[in-house]
């Protein structure tokens, strides 16, 4: 009896290490953060596709005939921060763009005049993309440069104002006439108003209609022009090498000591899951992390807004743009635009976005087309549930991933912070050459 | 007490086999679906894809080698009959998308030119994505139209 209970005692403790050993196992097995294998061959071209080496030099825009001019960059970088580009005085590109934001604003949505409709996106690498706006309405960073000038919630001006600042400023008009050329006679005000231009407030839009078609043919030139220098300088505002790129590099040179000195094994296996099961490359994919195109991915709505329709609204607006690749203040004499002649419609782009870079992506939220989440974490839950799209049909499907693998992705995505590529002095206001002069005169003894 | 070890001991083994047992069921199963795509790509004959009434042969040469994606480039459609004589002025139309995605191309590519000789060029190709495409062509000549589906793997 005293023998039986021993036995039996024996044979549940040892039930009981038996039971603790294999949970220990199983707790292991799922929490194991070792990296359990190198890269393979396919995962290796997957890792060198993503990384910044594999970013090709910028391609030229021939619409722009100015894109690569020095000084247009230059010029462009005085307008970029010069807040007299609006109709209040106090609103300037980077008010919304702010360089030590990585050129966003840490906002939902953008504030100037107003409250803009969507999130503030970054213009790091842009230039390398087809199309700009969440809903890809514009076809070149010079193109886009405009909209904002007269967009009544943000710098809420007109291109007359803008024009005429170019033309009364002596810095403005002396680069601007090295650039390109003398500048029309603007101060007949019965010719060239104060405010004139093509936009929905009635006064405006009649004071622009009483032009000439003459008239306004010279302005919109010098309209143009502007953006044209904006986009001179972000041409130059590209993303620097990050850790996950020297990762890369390790791997590629089968340096194992670096790969795990320069990333942790939650980093590796979070870009194990962002390559393979989590089907982030799916869109996220290339050296900017983007395919540049247009997804429905079920994110839902402002509260209180109508769903936005995004891209099946902007391609129609591109196609009808004056300012657009095709039209006639476009400097490429082939016309060639191939992305705008052969864009697609369809019911696939109801909802759609377009897809933004990740690199950078720390540091920039909050995130999607309305700031509608506050971090990644929430974007990362929101992909893991794939809920169904308000308006067209959400992409994406549930990831199903348990919460430390969604931690092992989201530190994987911070590995993608870097400082720009482009040189520091680009990245501020530029310094007034005339003052600093001053200033050194001043202070001689 | 060594019994109840034994016990544990049996259980954890036969968890391991099972393990292992998965993992085997797994690369035979990844075997058979090698196999099987190797089969199916052996459809098209050296780059030769028979459209689905057999009235055409189609082959086609990409600008890109390989197609990387997200760049837009051309293609030369080669259209010949089936016993091979290449194929003038047809009509060209071309639908594309990943049926796994559920979504099409991201532009509308088009037939822009004859070539002569049976060739066309089509312009406006461009992937965003990589994974297994499906390219339509319908061809149509007076009183033949035929449509063939060529496969990509990108």
């Amino acid at each position: 009896m005293t023998l039986a209970k021993g036995v039996n005692r024996g044979n549940r403790l040892a039930r009981l290490i038996g039971l603790a050993a294999i949970a220990a196992l199983v707790a292991w097995w799922f929490n194991r953060t070792v990296d359990p294998s190198p890269w393979t061959e396919i995962e290796t071209e997957m890792l060198r596709s993503l990384w910044i080496g594999s970013l090709p030099p910028l391609a030229p825009d021939p619409s722009n005939a100015m894109a690569d001019d020095p000084r247009a960059a230059k010029l462009g970088q005085q307008l970029f921060f010069d807040q007299r580009l609006s109709a209040n005085g106090r609103i300037a590109c980077a008010t919304c763009h702010q360089p030590q934001r990585r050129f966003t604003d840490g906002r939902a949505r953008g504030q100037a005049i107003g409250t803009s409709k969507r999130n503030t996106p970054s213009i790091v690498g842009t230039a390398h993309s087809p199309w700009l706006y969440w809903d890809g309405r514009k076809d070149s960073l010079w193109s886009q440069a405009l909209s904002p000038l007269e967009d009544p919630n943000e710098h809420a001006g007109t291109r007359m104002q803008y024009v005429r600042l170019i033309a009364t400023d002596s810095s403005y008009r002396a680069a601007y006439e090295a650039l390109i050329g003398p500048l029309p006679d603007l101060s007949d005000r019965s010719r060239f108003p104060d405010a004139a231009a093509p936009v929905a407030e009635p006064q405006l839009h009649a004071a622009w209609q009483a032009m000439t078609t003459h008239d306004r043919e010279l302005v919109n030139r010098i309209f143009v022009n502007i953006g044209k220098s904006i986009a001179a300088y972000e041409r130059l505002l590209m993303p620097g090498p990050s850790r996950f790129d020297a990762y890369v590099q390790a791997v590629l040179d089968r340096d194992e000591a670096a790969q795990h000195a320069t990333f942790s094994d939650d980093e590796i296996m979070g870009l194990r899951l962002f390559i393979g099961e989590a089907n982030c490359t799916q869109c996220h994919n290339g050296p900017l992390f983007t395919n540049f195109e247009f997804h429905n991915t079920g994110v839902t709505t402002f509260p209180s807004e109508v769903p936005d329709k995004g891209r099946i609204v902007g391609v129609r607006s591109v196609k009808s743009d004056p300012f657009n690749c095709l039209g006639a203040y476009s400097d490429d004499p082939a016309k060639d635009c191939a992305e705008l002649r052969f864009t697609r419609t369809g019911p696939e782009l109801i909802g759609a976005m377009r897809t933004p870079s990740l690199r950078n992506l720390e540091g920039t939220g909050p995130y999607m087309h309305k700031g509608q989440m506050a971090s990644l974490a929430a974007v990362l839950d929101h992909y893991n549930r794939a809920p169904l799209a308000m308006i067209g049909h959400n992409e994406a499907k549930p990831l199903k991933l348990n919460r430390r693998e969604r931690m092992q992705l989201e530190n994987f995505l911070k590995t993608l912070a870097a400082p720009l590529a482009t040189p520091a002095e680009w990245l501020g206001a530029p310094a007034d050459d005339d003052a600093r002069l001053a200033v050194h005169a001043g202070s001689a003894p | 007490m060594a019994s109840g070890l034994r016990s544990a001991g049996v259980r954890l083994c036969s968890r391991v086999f099972f393990r292992h047992l998965t993992a085997l069921v797994l690369m035979v199963a990844l075997l058979a679906a090698s196999i099987a795509e190797e089969n199916q790509s052996e459809s098209a004959d050296n780059g030769v894809w028979i459209s689905q009434s057999g009235l055409f042969k189609v082959g086609y040469e990409s600008q890109q080698h390989p197609i990387a994606i997200n760049r837009m480039h051309s293609w030369v459609l080669h259209v010949a009959t089936a016993d091979g004589q290449p194929v003038a002025n047809a009509d060209i139309s071309l639908t594309g998308g990943m049926p796994a995605h559920d979504h099409g191309l991201p532009t509308s590519p088009r037939m822009t030119q004859y070539l002569g000789n049976g060739e066309y060029l089509i312009e406006g190709m461009r992937f965003h994505m990589n994974g297994s495409w499906e390219i339509t062509i319908t061809i149509s000549t007076a009183g033949n139209r035929d449509t063939v589906v060529i496969l990509l793997e990108l």
